[in-house]
């Protein structure tokens, strides 16, 4: 037993009363581990340890299992609490809230996961009562070290920044606007507006999309709390919830906004065609100056830098002779803009996966592919061609086409995620092409997912318009004809596994369904502004399924597509619920933070700087007066890197301390692999120092 | 309840027992893994959540990041028994706090050497990446690992009576020097507290 020991720092006032409490989660513990045999072993073995009472309840989570540890707090005068239950990423904060009611400190609670960790990932129950005890005494070793902590109180900034203008960001934006706070809407390209505004039409209802989009544009541009900050991208992110300091680099649109009144004669006069790669997905151009679109927010054009005549040869300036009211200015700069905000909500969206990477489909060599963006301008009333559906050569209609489903997404070689929006894309797809041409329609899916309000009645509908669906992935799409009737047309391969036969279908113009990705840069955003992505990319929520918008950086969260792929609906909504978090955030005016900080003693810090160059968030400085490190407690975010880096000890760290931490390793070591008192193996320390007298030697 | 991983297989049902050898219980390691809080401890979560197996003979720790790994933190578990150390972070290039996992990685491999310098062996000291969503490869990579520590057998160090030499902290380093044990006392100005290497000379 070595409980007792010399590295304990037990705090001096009093005795240890320690209760413990094992939950049965009805039989999500109980009915793998002895949870009676657990509270019982723990009650009389971990006395020592200063176990007062050990109890098991049905759900401990439940009122009447909080009261147990409210009453025994005050009846046994308990001073700690171990509760061993599920994971503390679950219910933590409800049994920290139950100990502060009886008047203890609530991080003198600690959960310990034995559902989790143990009940449920386990079949042998003699095994996992054995280790639902080790876990246990770790947390009761563990607990004796804790120390009363008081969180730490920021004030919250009432602005918010909104990276992303796409439908999820402006939606989230408008929210804050109208609730009375002051809103930063940052977006990279010339205008908001986002993927939405490239739609001609929206699923399932077919409204047009930039009928109900572009109204909620000019709200956002014009609302007076949104400050609009467009062909803008945010360089860097201090600070810490409540108190973020955003820099965000104003690229140069060589025109003033101020004078600009949007007449759009610049675009008229440029001399200089570039192809639209962005907006128009390749299929259109603009000029050199432009804005992406009619509709555009703001209305201000910029200057395509690298295309522009004037900066590449010194003559034209045609934009700057026309403009009436001298809006043009080649000597803007990028402005480097500090804001200071409360929260953040992330709305950056998704790229379109490149179907290149499928040779086997042709995108890119053979015309008459073109993928889901590509058909959405090309039906778009206002796109490169008057929303008239035809071949790329830019006249001819088709007679029939092929719409493939899944290209890149359910795909072993790219994306395992089903993309969630392009089964009702491609039916959107088939109806467009069914009210523009007289084109006979395929539809090649793996499976139809019409999950949501009114999809499925519109896979009905498109059915009933005469759309023929072939189960089935295409595995080539190819120009080499093997019959006269293939001959110049694109004939697709498939395997029709409703008949599980080999079938060829000759069709004049092929739309590939293509999937969503995360945008390439999407680490580099999750690293600036400090949340976690997935192995694909996409943001990871706080919980899936119970906090969505949240992410596991207070004070930050996504909206849209940055966590995934969403429909126009879902993207909305998340956009008004981040909103709703920031608001309560904001609201509340101060956060407590979780008081999990590292923190310098001085007397004991040598003054090596080890530990200097280790933090990532610039919060430890070198005190030159006194010769000593010092760590501003604001901008610690409790990593601990430090406190293990420092050879003097010197630094400790809250919560995770090195007495709590091996103290907790005795304890998780007290029980062997079959529920005995561990076997203690021996660190040879004799031969060790045998050695080393060797080697001085 | 389902799952998709390959639980490691019952112990020594197919190891065949030399003939005429009584069979013993089989070797049921008990194996220490320190999580990250924000990815490989909510990995964990994730494969409980999903009923994903695994054996019973890992005993997880949170730390808030895989850089708060202390060397004494592997070390103190070998002492107090523990047959294996599994050090378990976010991948490279998704750590929480940035790039402290790299730095975790570091000091892993002084300490790998460390390790093997002390005539323990390699796999009983594993390194092992696991993102948030990554329950089933937690849960197979925790399987891979018992099945390895299985194989190597106990940590076999001589047994001996260890009073006052149990706990590998500093403190008690220092106190096995003699020291009072309250802490060592006031020290000149200027002078530095290197209670480690010194204090065990």
């Amino acid at each position: 037993m070595s409980g007792n020991g010399k590295h304990n720092h037990l705090p001096a006032e009093g005795e240890i009363r320690i209760g413990v409490y094992v939950c049965h989660c009805g039989s999500n513990i109980a009915g793998i581990i002895d949870v009676v045999e657990v509270a019982r072993w723990a009650a009389e073995s971990l006395r020592d340890q200063g176990v007062v009472i050990a109890r098991d309840y049905r759900f401990m989570c439940s009122s009447p299992g909080q009261e147990l540890i409210t009453d025994d707090i005050k009846n046994l005068r308990l001073n700690r609490i171990v509760v061993a239950a599920c994971s503390p990423h679950l219910h933590e904060k409800t049994f920290r809230a139950a100990t502060a009611k009886a008047g203890l400190n609530p991080y003198l609670c600690e959960l310990v996961s034995i559902r989790e960790q143990d009940s449920w990932v386990h079949t042998d129950k003699a095994a996992a009562t054995a280790k639902a005890k080790a876990i246990l005494a770790g947390g009761v070793e563990r607990i004796r070290r804790n120390e009363p902590l008081v969180p730490v109180t920021v004030d919250v900034n009432p602005a918010t920044l909104v990276v992303g203008g796409g439908i999820a960001g402006i939606s989230a934006t408008l929210e804050l606007a109208e609730a009375g706070f002051k809103v930063y809407l940052v977006e990279r390209e010339p205008s908001i507006g986002g993927h939405m505004a490239q739609f001609d039409k929206t699923f399932p209802t077919l409204d047009c999309a930039a009928c109900i989009l572009t109204p909620k544009m000019v709200d956002a541009g014009t609302h007076p709390n949104v400050e609009l900050m467009t062909w803008s991208e945010v360089e860097k992110v201090e600070g810490y919830v409540g108190n973020f300091t955003v820099t965000v680099r104003k690229k140069a649109r060589y025109v003033n906004d101020d004078l600009c009144t949007g007449c759009g004669v610049c675009q008229e006069k440029c001399p200089k065609k570039v192809i639209d790669e962005v907006f128009e997905a390749g299929l259109g151009y603009r000029k050199a100056i432009y804005t992406p679109f009619d509709q555009a927010v703001p209305r201000t054009p910029v200057i395509d830098r690298p295309n522009c005549i004037y900066f590449e040869k010194g003559t034209c300036k045609a934009c700057e002779k026309f403009c009436e009211v001298g809006a043009i200015d080649f000597n803007q700069e990028d402005q480097v803009l500090t804001l200071q905000v409360g929260n953040i909500i992330l709305a950056t969206g998704y790229d379109l996966f490149d179907a290149r990477k499928m040779q086997q489909y042709g995108y890119g060599n053979l015309p008459n592919v073109f993928t889901s963006l590509e058909f959405e301008r090309l039906s778009n009333s206002a796109g490169p061609t008057n929303g008239h559906v035809v071949l790329r050569d830019g006249v001819t209609e088709p007679r029939s086409v092929a719409i493939v489903h899944c290209v890149g997404s359910r795909d072993r070689n790219h994306n395992n995620y089903c993309s969630a929006i392009c089964c009702m894309q491609s039916l959107k797809f088939a109806h467009l092409v069914h009210e523009h041409t007289e084109a006979t329609i395929y539809e090649f899916y793996i499976d139809m997912r019409t999950a949501g309000k009114g999809y499925d009645e519109f896979y009905q509908r498109i059915m009933e318009e005469g759309g023929i669906f072939v189960r089935g992935k295409p595995a080539e799409i190819s120009d080499v004809a093997r019959t006269p009737e293939e001959e110049g047309k694109l004939i697709i391969q498939v395997e029709d596994t409703l008949i599980g036969e080999q079938r060829r279908f000759p069709v004049d113009m092929v739309i590939l369904s293509a999937g969503l990705e995360p945008r390439a840069d999407a680490k580099e955003l999750a690293t600036r502004f400090g949340i976690s992505c997935s192995f694909d990319g996409w943001a990871i929520e706080k919980h899936p399924k119970l906090d969505p918008v949240a992410t596991m950086t207070e004070g930050v969260f996504v909206a849209g597509c940055v966590s995934g792929p969403k429909d126009i609906p879902a993207s909305v909504a998340q956009g008004a619920a981040a909103a709703a978090r920031v608001l309560g955030r904001i609201q509340q005016k101060v956060m407590n933070l979780e008081p999990i900080k590292a923190s310098v003693i001085e007397e004991f810090c040598s003054g090596c700087r080890i530990c200097n160059g280790l933090c990532p968030y610039n919060a430890i400085s070198f005190d030159e007066a006194k010769g000593v490190t010092t760590i501003n407690a604001a901008m610690c975010q409790g990593c601990g890197t430090c406190v293990a880096a420092c050879p003097s000890h010197a630094i400790t760290g809250t919560g995770f301390s090195d007495e709590q931490v091996l103290a907790q390793i005795e304890g998780l070591l007290r029980v062997g692999a079959d529920g005995t008192p561990a076997r203690r193996s021996v660190f040879p320390v004799a031969q060790h120092e045998g050695t080393e007298e060797a080697v001085r030697a | 309840m389902s799952t998709q991983v390959p639980v490691a297989p019952a112990p020594a049902e197919g190891a065949a027992p030399a003939a005429g050898v009584a069979q013993a219980t089989p070797f049921e390691p008990v194996i220490i893994g320190f999580t990250c809080n924000w990815c490989s401890y909510r990995a964990a979560d994730l494969a409980g959540t999903a009923r994903t197996k695994y054996p019973p003979n890992i005993r997880l720790i949170r730390l808030m990041c895989s850089g708060r790994l202390d060397p004494t933190f592997v070390l103190k578990a070998f002492a107090e028994g523990a047959d294996a150390v599994m050090v378990t972070g976010c991948h490279p290039g998704e750590c929480h706090y940035i790039e402290q996992n790299i730095k975790a990685l570091r000091r892993f491999r002084l300490l790998a050497r460390t390790i093997a310098a002390l005539g323990i062996e390699p796999g009983r000291l594993q390194l092992v990446w696991a993102s948030a969503a990554e329950g089933v490869r937690l849960a197979n990579e925790i399987a891979r690992v018992t099945e390895e520590v299985r194989a190597l057998g106990p940590l076999n160090w001589p047994t001996r009576d260890h009073t006052g030499l149990d706990d590998v902290t500093l403190d008690s380093a220092w106190e096995a020097t003699g020291g009072d044990p309250a802490g060592p006392p006031p020290e000149p100005a200027g002078a530095s507290r290197k209670r480690g290497a010194e204090a065990k000379r």
